[in-house]
């Protein structure tokens, strides 16, 4: 027991030096970092800030894949105090020896709580320890550890697929958002991925920056990838004959359908409404760009909600609650954050701004969880992300270095990914609001008009 | 052709009556004299009538190459006019940023396209308009369409029935020039004019 302690003591000045650290969490979303090339070495390590995590060693390629992916996956949520484990292979294994590998998945709980040295793991930081451990059957176990209860808190079944398997990797998303889900009873945003546009095609990508493919087929030039709230379905726009159509396209079978009332104008910034029964999407007309809604389950009822002619309005977002529209208008000379009843009634200013003073706001999203608007704004020739509290009205602007743009939210309402150039060429960055670390999510240049898709169903998840 | 056989025709029947003749003084025991001489007539008629054929088709020929000459002449100049007037409905009108107001200067060049428009009653064209890269990649396709709209008012304002003219708006996705300064903006903020249809041969207003 005296090693034991010693070999904590040891441990935690380790971990205090090597512990990765964060900008301080009550900075919370002033976007005043450096130029961040995804590596951190600042090491402030703020105890109490947030709980600690660690993510125990597995056994064999697939589970140290699996581990790495989770330990990645709880390192984005921005929710914890990620504790890499100090030393070499001495120590892992002398930390790794205890859990008994046989865990078993019913009643197991006693059996794995005895096998990890709680407060081995306490000393060095860690509110929570994740196990995955095989079974002698071809699924795994994973444990969500107290460890400052002294406890399991809790413990799941899954059947990860091969390595080579096109759903691995979302299948071990899967895994880390119910660790996070166990842990603080929150939802996390690790299986969902990304759409953006890239040279005028359509790609999608997962959120820690894996596994990016092609989803558009065509050759014609694709803008607005958007989401349906089932995350089984996306809606773009293409560039035809000088039209602009919308498309739906059905992410399970890659197969896409053009919108019946879709072809003949320039149709874009498609948003599907929360049911999914209705796509709202912006029109140009010799009448200038209007608002419509089109029926997407019969392909009719065209409805047209907004009447401008003297000015612009576009770029729709539904509220999760399906009852508000907010969106972009020039009635008051440059573009700016409106709002309205879903039926095209009642609309209001809903972002402030100065008249002659504020620069142009355009692309809102509203975020999931109803509160906030987020969108972009000119400020001095340059564009900055803005987010609205929509009961308050107040407008916090997030980003400062370079251009930033496109906002969009993960479905934990806290982090979003957007456009900036802070690294010298446009690409796509994701920044936590509570923290205000930031990320990048694709390093390759020309990646635009991000969509950060809803926590994917499983059926859902083979492709994109 | 015809003539020329017919031409050939008449010179053999000659051939043959001399010949005929020709026969007659065996049988006939009369003064051979005549027979040489009018040998030579026959010859020289045959020579003249083929001469005369020859001529003939070199003169229709050489018509027929000036005639050739002359369609060739005048399809190219219409050829040349065809080009010249799309190259000239083609100039691009250009703005300001964010703006969508037709530039005093620009007008000059609507009026040549009200001119090619009237002079050409089957032309059907296509305004697009575009836009620099730094305003809202969605924003700008609104901001194109006011642009393509713009010139298209202007010209059905002049007179040009607004069937004969659609609209188009690509933002910012086409840039004449990918740079990124303040000359590319400018050539970038533009309406193009693309011909849909009759714009096989076009007049010069």
């Amino acid at each position: 027991m005296k090693a034991v302690t010693r070999l904590g003591g040891w441990a935690v000045s380790g971990a205090v030096l090597l512990l990765t650290g964060y900008p301080a969490a009550r900075l919370a979303a002033q976007d005043t970092s450096a130029v961040d090339r995804g590596v951190r070495i600042g090491l402030t390590y703020r105890p109490g800030v947030r709980p600690g995590m660690v993510v125990l060693p597995g056994r064999g390629p697939v589970l140290d894949s699996v581990r790495a992916i989770v330990a990645r996956d709880l390192d984005y949520s921005d929710r914890f105090e990620l504790i890499t484990l100090p030393g070499g292979d001495s120590l892992r294994a002398s930390v790794v020896a205890p859990p008994s590998p046989a865990a078993t998945p019913r009643g197991g709980g006693a059996a794995a709580a005895g096998g990890l040295n709680y407060p081995l793991y306490q000393a060095l930081g860690a509110d929570f320890a994740v196990t995955i451990a095989p079974t002698p059957g071809d699924s795994q176990v994973v444990t969500v550890h107290d460890v400052a209860g002294g406890g399991v808190r809790r413990e799941f079944r899954v059947h990860l697929p091969a390595l080579t398997d096109p759903g691995f990797r979302m299948a071990v998303h899967r895994v880390s958002d119910r660790a996070i889900e166990a842990a603080l009873g929150v939802g996390g945003m690790a299986a969902t991925r990304v759409l953006f546009v890239m040279d005028g095609k359509v790609y999608a990508i997962d959120q820690d920056g894996a596994d990016q493919r092609l989803v558009s087929s065509s050759d014609h030039s694709a803008m607005s990838p958007s989401w349906a709230a089932d995350g089984r379905r996306f809606a773009y726009m293409e560039f035809w004959e000088g039209h602009g159509r919308l498309f739906i396209q059905d992410v399970a079978s890659g197969k896409r359908t053009a919108v019946a009332t879709s072809g003949q104008a320039l149709d874009f910034t498609p948003a599907f409404s929360p049911d999914g029964k209705t796509l709202a999407f912006s029109r140009a007309t010799e009448e200038g760009t209007d608002l419509y809604t089109v029926n997407i389950k019969d392909g009719c009822c065209l409805q047209r909600l907004t009447v401008g002619r003297f000015y612009d309005n576009l770029s729709p977002t539904y509220s999760p609650d399906g009852q508000r529209i907010a969106f972009v208008s020039t009635r008051a000379g440059l573009p700016q954050i409106y709002a309205m009843a879903a039926d095209g009634t009642d609309q209001q200013l809903l972002a402030p701004f100065d008249y002659g003073a504020t620069g142009s706001s355009n692309a809102p999203e509203w975020s999931p969880d109803g509160q906030s608007v987020v969108f972009h704004r000119d400020v001095g020739g340059t564009l900055q992300v803005f987010v609205l509290d929509v009961r308050t009205r107040a407008v916090r602007q997030l980003t400062s270095v370079g251009r930033n743009e496109d906002p969009t939210w993960a479905p934990d309402s806290r982090h979003m990914a957007f456009v900036s150039d802070r690294s010298g060429y446009r690409q796509l960055w994701i920044i936590d609001l509570e923290t205000g670390r930031i990320r990048p999510l694709l390093q390759k240049s020309g990646a635009r008009l991000p969509a950060w898709s809803p926590r994917l169903p499983e059926t859902a998840s083979s492709t994109p | 052709m015809k003539r020329l056989s017919l031409l050939l025709l008449g010179g053999l029947a000659i051939m043959a009556v001399a010949a005929c003749g020709g026969k007659k003084p065996e049988t006939t025991p009369t003064p051979a004299g005549p027979n040489a001489d009018s040998l030579a007539a026959a010859q020289k008629a045959h020579d003249d009538s083929m001469r005369a054929a020859q001529d003939e088709a070199d003169r229709k020929a050489r018509a027929e190459a000036e005639r050739q000459r002359r369609i060739a002449d005048s399809l190219a100049a219409l050829g040349n006019t065809t080009a010249a007037v799309k190259t000239l409905l083609a100039t691009l009108i250009h703005f300001d940023f964010d703006k969508s107001i037709i530039r005093g200067g620009d007008a000059a060049i609507l009026d040549q396209k009200v001119s090619i428009l009237q002079a050409n009653p089957g032309l059907r064209i296509r305004l697009s308009g575009h836009c620099d890269e730094r305003g809202s990649d969605e924003y700008n396709l609104a901001l194109g369409n006011r642009r393509a709209t713009a010139a298209k008012q202007y010209l059905v304002s002049h007179g040009i029935d607004a069937g004969r003219i659609e609209t188009a708006s690509y933002g910012e996705e086409r840039p004449l020039d990918p740079a990124h300064n303040e000359e590319a903006w400018a050539k970038n903020r533009r309406d193009e004019t693309e011909i849909l249809a009759g714009g096989d041969a076009l007049k010069q207003p």
